[in-house]
């Protein structure tokens, strides 16, 4: 007996849905690929972390509750974020806790969320997306998946068997690339010093495309690289896997 | 000190720009990490020692009023003397009273930052005096008079050629022709000239990494060995430590020792590690005539049983700082406090209150890389982020962030209201945006666009686009 | 009120500690009875012979110089032989350690051999330590008339003779040891436990030997 499909609601991230939909878009082909049925409520803003970062509690906790009533009903909840998905596994229990009605909710909730490309690999069991892309590519650990997560080598299996894809690793790899959401702006001279740092190991690296699983810190070195006139192009893991490069790279190809 | 941590983005851009300093603050990554990993590599237990020597301090502050008690004891009873101190100011007058009552001229200190903590040097000069820091770190930055900038390599913000230039300035009875171009003639000359000091001193004064109850011994942990000759060359050695660093035995002080090291220096053993109990014996040939040690709490007591006692764990191995994007990229002596770099965001607003220090926590990009090498596994971001709720629930945090939170939250907690307005802004954006797809810059993101540029959003919101392709599907259907 | 009520009521209060209470105390006195072990790594396991071997291995990867005799009566030879090959003055300074004072030193003719504390004034001194510790290379040395502890710090050289037989694989059984040798509960003024020679990376974190204390060190291991 064929087993029922998982039904997965997709929890875009605020940031794919403003300013990134092909991630969006991809997430959802590599989840129905894998044999999912995909959902996209539209109940859904943001995961709450600007808020919770910023010591308003108050707020965090009314956009969790919004959100794991958006949410709860499915199998799983897919983030194409480390960092999102953290916030909802990792985060969220601990905003009810000592709270009878919630906490339990919140915990049942938390068991079902993941981030993508790990859902992939080791709930999906996928090996191989299929994909193909003639680059030379290096991966960038965004810090909330690879330290809350524990999301290194699950990235790396699948670009393995991405067909005509290389994959040259940088320096420093697993080190901050200086976004920390609203830090890059609430500290934006000692951001820029951190991500200048990081966009020389990515140039050094000889690489002409950087992958990463957050759009956050995407736009971070996509912005310094292009701000510094480098030619590399930056996309969303997700998109490479996908097979979905028709979209022009984050902030832009070329110089 | 005196606590600058509210002028740390001030402090934080002059560091940036700092040529010299920036050089320096390569050794940081340089020095420290790659060590690091390789001992902690090296030694399959690693982790699971980790794990005894949180439950093992977590077991001492859940018991610290006993604990302090048999040490108390055992203090005593090896011929001792404990003297306890509720504020910074209490230790200050003890050790003071102390030195005065021996004739004290001059003390020789070890590397210590609980008296950085309650400015120890300022207080003995002030009244007749003279500290001698002995760590060859301490001692340059004495000279300079400045702080140490990183809690066990306090010069690691210097290069040699200004070590070479302050002790030309104050080394004036050496030959002005001789040879300090590299660290081994510096360092041979603070030895010479330190040499003197210690058979000079009256007092000797250093820390404690550990204060053992089953025997009453304090503990140093060091690698140039001045600590030894300041605690045994004077007549008298005070020890100044906090309350939290008490152990049960000698088995949890090695079980510590194991990580201490590793994460702070990548060595399986410092050096010296050296145990010391009570003053020397009726039949010791050397040693000093008395030991004192001085109990500070200074606000450690009021941690217990809140969100941040966690911190109480520490053991200042410096592995957080090392391993920290913005310790990287402004040093220590920005954060404007005694303790730099997260254990410092964490500990400083505890010591101090939250008022003055509240840009401490928040300069973090909470990448927790610091609690991942956390020997003590604290988790230090999650007390950071306390931190900011404490500020954020007291309105202590700036204007301008507050109403920009209060505004994106209102929309953010209406799902309907944030489609609405998403569904108008975005696309606008993105016809902005142009065929660069990005911006250079865009008015209020001066934050972003004065360092980089800001990619343009796509078009569509995602959800638009899902929906409308949702809908197209089902249209053949119909 | 003391500071030390002060202190003691905050912390209790802290903790929410209401008068005596038994069953804290017992786990502290159980703790401070029993002094439970923890994680020993396998490295510190190995068996008495490869304790030994373990031990040179470690001391030489720390900075130390390791040779090995047979005998006590060997100990003047070599450390004589140890300032000849490094052009030091025919002078020790050394404790009233009996196994040291036992190793006959007449025999080392031109050997002036000083005793009590160091002075400053000592290029190199002798030590017997009580043990060692295999899994880090690591001396442990008890302060007193038998090995002051001014020798361990102030010659540039620090020469440290060490029975075979007192090596340990980990540091619990020193710990064990020195119970048994001392009582438990007793210590020394000091016991210094030395992992090579002393070293600074203060200045541009560039390692450099003989900060303060002996710029090298040296292990005579009798089996």
């Amino acid at each position: 007996m064929a087993a029922r499909q998982p039904r997965v609601g997709l929890f875009a991230t605020c940031l794919v849905d403003l300013f990134r939909p092909s991630v969006g878009f991809a997430s959802a082909k590599l989840l129905q690929d894998a044999g999912c049925e995909v959902h996209v409520p539209v109940a859904q803003t943001c995961c709450g972390q600007p808020a919770y970062n910023s010591g308003d509690r108050a707020d965090t906790r009314a956009i969790a509750e919004q959100v794991i009533e958006a949410f709860e009903g499915f199998d799983f909840v897919v983030a194409p974020s480390g960092s999102c998905a953290s916030m909802l596994k990792k985060h969220y229990p601990g905003l009810f806790a000592g709270d009878a009605a919630w906490e339990g909710r919140a915990q049942r909730f938390s068991d079902k969320c993941h981030e993508l490309v790990s859902f992939l690999t080791d709930v999906m069991m996928v090996r191989d997306t299929g994909a193909s892309l003639d680059a030379k590519i290096t991966y960038h650990d965004s810090c909330s998946g690879l330290r809350e997560l524990g999301i290194k080598d699950q990235p790396r299996k699948l670009l393995a068997n991405v067909r005509g894809l290389e994959l040259q690793e940088m320096k420093d790899s697993d080190v901050c690339c200086g976004f920390g959401g609203t830090f890059c702006i609430k500290y934006s001279d000692i951001s820029n010093a951190i991500v200048t740092k990081k966009v020389v190991n990515i140039d050094a690296s000889g690489a002409d495309m950087l992958l990463a699983g957050d759009v956050g810190c995407l736009m971070n070195m996509a912005g310094k690289l292009k701000r510094q006139g480098s030619s590399v192009e930056v996309r969303h893991v997700a998109e490479v896997l996908a097979g979905m490069t028709s979209q022009p790279p984050i902030a832009g190809s070329g110089k | 000190m005196e606590l600058a941590a509210k002028h740390f983005k001030a402090s934080a851009a002059k560091a940036l720009v700092d040529v010299q300093l920036q050089k320096a603050l390569g050794n940081v990554e340089k020095g420290f990490i790659g060590k690091r990993q390789k001992a902690a590599a090296a030694l399959p237990e690693f982790d699971a020692l980790r794990d005894n020597a949180r439950d093992i301090k977590n077991h001492v502050l859940a018991h610290l009023d006993l604990y302090l008690e048999e040490y108390e004891r055992k203090v005593t009873a090896s011929g001792g003397i404990v003297h306890w101190a509720e504020t910074a100011e209490d230790a200050r007058r003890i050790v003071l009273e102390i030195c005065q009552k021996a004739g004290a001229r001059t003390v020789t200190k070890g590397k210590s930052m609980i008296t950085e903590e309650i400015a120890l040097n300022d207080h003995l000069s002030a009244n007749g005096i003279e500290p001698v820091e002995t760590d060859l770190g301490e001692y340059i930055i004495q000279l300079r008079g400045e702080h140490p900038s990183h809690i066990i390599a306090p010069a690691v913000h210097l290069n040699k050629e200004q070590v070479e230039g302050d002790f030309r300035r104050v080394h004036t009875h050496l030959p002005e022709g001789r040879d300090l171009s590299d660290p081994v003639s510096l360092l041979g000359e603070a030895r010479e000239v330190l040499r003197q000091r210690y058979f000079a001193a009256d007092v000797g004064i250093t820390g404690a990494n550990f204060l053992i109850a089953e025997t009453g011994t304090s503990v140093i942990v060091t690698n140039e060995g001045n600590g030894d000759l300041t605690q045994t060359l004077g007549k008298i050695h005070v020890v100044v430590a906090s309350i939290e660093k008490i152990v049960p035995t000698l088995e949890d002080t090695s079980q510590i020792l194991r990580v201490l090291a590793r994460s702070a220096t990548g060595q399986d053993m410092s050096v010296y590690t050296t145990f010391s109990t009570g003053p020397k014996r009726a039949d010791d040939p050397d040693g000093p005539d008395q030991y004192h040690v001085v109990l500070l709490d200074n606000g450690r007591s009021a941690m217990l049983g809140t969100e941040y006692q966690d911190m109480l764990r520490c053991i200042r191995c410096g592995a957080c700082m090392n391993h920290c994007p913005v310790y990287h990229a402004v040093g220590g002596h920005a954060y404007g406090s005694v303790y730099p770099g997260p254990m410092g965001a964490v500990l400083t607003p505890s010591l101090n209150g939250i008022e003055e220090t509240g840009q401490l926590p928040n300069a973090s990009t909470f990448c927790g890389r610091c609690e991942a090498v956390c020997p003590m596994r604290i988790p230090l971001p999650k007390m950071m982020r306390h931190w900011r709720e404490r500020e954020f629930e007291r309105n202590l945090t700036p204007l301008t962030g507050r109403y920009g939170l209060k505004f994106w939250a209102f929309f953010a907690k209406r799902p309907k209201l944030y489609r609405l307005a998403v569904s108008f802004g975005v696309p606008l954006l993105s016809v902005f945006g142009g065929s660069s797809k990005r911006f250079r810059s865009l008015p209020f993101a001066g934050g972003w666009t004065r360092h980089r540029d800001l990619p343009a959003p796509e078009g569509r919101t995602f959800l638009q686009a899902w929906a409308q392709r949702e809908a197209l599907k089902q249209e053949p259907a119909q | 009120m003391s500071a030390r009520e002060t202190v003691m009521g905050k912390i209790r209060a802290a903790m929410g500690v209401k008068g005596p209470d038994e069953a804290r105390q017992a786990t502290v006195a159980t703790r401070l009875r029993e002094t439970p072990a923890g994680v020993i790594p396998a490295r510190a396991q190995l068996p008495t012979a490869g304790q030994l071997e373990l031990f040179c291995a470690m001391a030489v990867q720390f900075g130390a110089t390791v040779t090995r005799v047979s005998d006590y009566h060997e100990v003047p030879a070599e450390v004589s032989a140890y300032l000849r090959t490094r052009n030091l003055p025919s002078e020790i300074r050394m404790g009233a350690d009996a196994r040291l004072v036992k190793a006959d030193w007449s025999s080392e003719k031109t050997l002036e051999v000083r005793h009590g504390a160091s002075d400053g004034g000592d290029l190199a001194g002798v030590s017997h330590a009580m043990a060692g510790i295999a899994e880090t290379g690591t001396l442990a040395l008890l302060s007193g008339p038998a090995n002051p502890t001014t020798i361990n710090f102030l010659p540039e050289h620090h020469i440290v003779v060490l029975d075979a037989r007192d090596i340990r694989g980990d540091m619990e059984s020193v710990w064990a040891k020195l119970r048994t040798d001392l009582g438990k509960g007793a210590m020394p003024r000091n016991i210094n436990l030395i992992t090579g020679p002393s070293r600074s990376g203060d200045i541009e974190q560039t390692i450099i030997l003989g900060a303060h204390g002996p710029r090298a060190l040296h292990i005579v291991v009798v089996e």
